[in-house]
């Protein structure tokens, strides 16, 4: 028997061929909160990985949603980020779920995510040097752990930290989309380890991909600090 | 967080890292690897802040729970009126959260922690809603001198009539109310057992006791606290439960959700658990253990219940616990009996979209008849595929559940009369008076309509005296054991209330 991770239900495995053979990894959600997570498959934008199932079709120009084109048509972002892709679309549940382990501080949740996100960055990513989005440094005390940096541990491979985060004002997830855009100044610069990136092939890791202004203003400083190219990986999108 | 320990008159003091003193060395250790250090005495000059006083007294929380400084609050320390001790106690390689009690390892993580830069700071997931509570986290209590309120006027303004039933349960708690007890008040639903209440309240009230009204449901909380706010007008009264608002610091009366007891120490000389044997009280034991806590040594603790437990009942009868029974509903009638009615291999229907054709029927008949009622689905996901059916019916049929958004403003909708029918999961099964419907319960021979469900199930219909005869249909596959003990159940209640 297992106890959902999320939830605490206590629930059995379903049994299996694999199961019995002692070779199907155990699972860390009950089936009722497994079932919430909308699983991004299928057709999505080529560059940030938003699942085109999800909205209409005059919001699509080929295969970019008008997001993204709108990003690499601004000559200061054009080509800063690669791609983006993402585990699960941002859903009422995701958001409950990052929600206790961000705010309620709940790190063990991270461990439900390992297996499909390891997945999607063999998939992906395979090879990249992997570095986590930083928090600042209020945030990090006040949290007591970086989220980003506890996603990025699951991948199991070496974790560079080469950016900083300065500037700690409102909190993303209560700004306006306007406002996110609106970017004056870079919230992030280089740390003493931005040395490491030059000519690599940068993952960046976040919890969630929203307008994309967090994740290529990272990608900004990295390039300006050698990186060959960055991508990111996220879990919500 | 890192925390310093240092000597002063050859008594070990601690101090977070950020306030050491500046004129020794001293190595910054997690609050967890803190070596024993000393108590300071209280200094009787020094000025305490009484905001401080009112937040805290009797309370166990987290140092970002206080609305003071944290240079302030050490301040406190140093003249000895607070304590610092650990959120998590390891004995013999278990785990213990002080606050919730928890000791399943499960319910243990760790992470490595920023504040304390321990690779390992162990945290309790089980409370973990509350605040989290780890390893390196202080958690602080009061100990300079108590709240009073000595000076609030504890006059209970009610008019109301007890039943001679009533009277006979209030006069027993009006009696054990300043002794170190306990007692059970074994009311049937619809007894009226909170006016009971009112006299032993306002009892130890007076005698400036600090009271606790705790109830497993948020909705119970919400229903009771304009009424405790009319019939206790001169008192400071406060509300708890997770996400709510107005808290008062310091109130003397405090309604609260079973869960936020988990704050309190020692702070309750009187303190009513209220549906006893309902989840999550009798299914959490580390529930049990908050009421525990948050009362005083001396303290009496009364339960109250429609459904006590066989081991409740049990110690009931053999005279370990003191219990008073009121059979008899407040307007006198006799406790409408379940009946049962067969309606074949419902779930395979639901598949495809259809609902028994009995269910269906009973459905058109109360709209024909314009009667409201709660028809009780045994989990979210089958509320999920029966509501859109029943909307096709009249759109303006519901349903709701416990992690419901709009659970409030539904509930409410209900209570005006807007929705004919409501279809809930198990949380409206209690406390939640509404005059004028009928229940039905689909599936009643799920597992999780025990005995005690049914009989609160049951418990909503006839509520008003002007319609004490409402209609229970438990629309079954195949009756179990805990339908038929229900019902005998309520049978009983009225033979012994000679009805």
């Amino acid at each position: 028997m297992n106890y959902c991770v999320y939830c605490h239900e206590a629930f059995f495995e379903p049994v299996s061929w694999q199961f019995i053979a002692g070779l199907s990894e155990s699972l860390s959600f009950c089936e009722e909160c497994s079932s919430s997570f909308e699983a991004i498959n299928g057709e999505c934008c080529r560059m940030c990985g938003r699942s085109f199932r999800l909205f209409p079709e005059q919001y699509r120009q080929k295969q970019c949603c008008t997001d993204c084109v709108r990003w690499e048509e601004h000559e200061e972002w054009s080509g800063v980020l690669t791609k983006n892709r993402s585990l699960y679309v941002y859903n009422d549940f995701l958001r409950k779920v990052i929600s206790t382990l961000k705010y309620r501080g709940d790190a063990e949740l991270v461990q439900g995510l390992k297996t499909p996100f390891c997945k999607l960055y063999k998939k992906e990513f395979r090879g990249k040097m992997i570095v986590p989005v930083p928090l600042s440094e209020e945030r990090h005390y006040e949290r007591g752990f970086n989220q980003a940096r506890l996603m990025a541990e699951l991948l199991g491979g070496e974790i560079v930290s080469p950016l900083e985060r300065v500037i700690h004002e409102k909190k993303q997830s209560k700004k306006s989309r306007k406002e996110r855009l609106n970017i004056q100044e870079n919230i992030f610069q280089a740390s003493k380890e931005a040395g490491k990136v030059k000519g690599k092939s940068i993952l960046l890791i976040d919890d969630v991909y929203t307008t994309g202004a967090t994740i290529r203003q990272a990608a900004k400083v990295l390039r300006e600090a050698g990186a060959l190219e960055v991508s990111s990986m996220t879990v919500g999108r | 967080m890192r925390f310093v320990s240092f000597f002063v008159d050859g008594k070990t003091r601690i101090a977070p890292e950020s306030l050491a003193p500046h004129n020794h060395l001293f190595t910054a250790s997690s609050f967890y690897n803190l070596p024993d250090f000393d108590q300071p005495l209280i200094n009787e000059d020094f000025s305490y802040n009484p905001t401080l006083q009112a937040e805290l007294s009797g309370k166990l929380l987290l140092l970002d729970e206080l609305s003071l400084s944290l240079d302030e609050i050490q301040e406190h320390y140093n003249h000895g009126f607070i304590r610092y001790s650990k959120g998590i106690e390891t004995k013999q390689g278990y785990d213990k959260c002080s606050r919730c009690g928890n000791s399943e390892n499960r319910l243990f993580a760790s992470f490595s922690c920023y504040r304390c830069k321990e690779p390992q700071c162990t945290y309790c997931r089980n409370c973990i809603m509350m605040g989290r509570i780890s390893q390196c986290t202080p958690l602080v209590s009061w100990c300079g001198p108590e709240l009073e309120w000595r000076d609030s006027n504890s006059e209970l303004v009610w008019e109301g009539i007890l039943s001679p039933e009533q009277l006979k349960a209030s006069d027993t708690l009006v009696e054990k109310i300043g002794m170190k007890d306990k007692l059970l008040i074994w009311a049937v639903c619809g007894s009226g057992k909170t006016e009971v209440l009112f006299q032993g309240i306002e009892k130890a009230l007076k005698d400036g006791q600090r009271v606790c009204i705790a109830t497993p449901r948020t909705d119970v909380v919400l229903e009771l606290l304009p009424r405790f706010r009319r019939i206790f007008p001169g008192i400071t009264l406060s509300c708890l439960y997770g996400g709510s608002m107005d808290k008062l610091e310091g109130a003397q009366l405090i309604l609260s959700t079973t869960h936020q007891l988990f704050r309190y120490r020692e702070a309750f000389d009187l303190i009513i658990v209220d549906e006893v044997d309902a989840f999550p009280f009798s299914y959490d034991k580390t529930l049990a253990f908050a009421v525990q806590q948050a009362k005083k040594e001396e303290a009496l603790i009364v339960y109250l219940s429609a459904t006590p437990d066989r081991n409740m009942k049990q110690q009931a009868e053999d005279g370990k616990l003191p219990f008073v029974k009121i059979p008899k509903r407040y307007h006198g009638f006799p406790l409408p009996v379940p009946r049962f009615v067969w309606c074949g291999h419902w779930k395979k229907g639901l598949k495809r979209n259809k609902l028994p054709r009995y269910v269906m029927n009973w459905i058109s008949r109360q709209m024909e008849r314009n009667r409201q009622s709660f028809l009780f689905v045994p989990s979210v996901r089958m509320l999920d595929q029966i509501v859109p059916i029943l909307k096709e019916v009249n759109a303006k049929i519901e349903g709701v559940h416990a992690e419901d958004p709009d659970r409030k403003v539904k509930v409410m909708r209900f209570r005006h009369g807007a929705t004919p029918i409501l279809v809930t999961t198990t949380i409206l099964e209690r406390g939640v008076t509404i005059p004028f419907t009928d229940v039905a319960v689909l599936g009643a021979e799920e597992e999780i309509f025990s005995e005690s469900a049914l009989v609160q199930i049951s418990g909503r219909a006839g509520r008003s005296k002007d319609d004490p005869a409402g209609e229970v249909l438990f629309f079954h596959y195949g009756k179990t054991k805990a339908m038929v003990q229900a019902k005998r159940h309520i049978e009983q209640m009225n033979r012994e209330a000679g009805l």
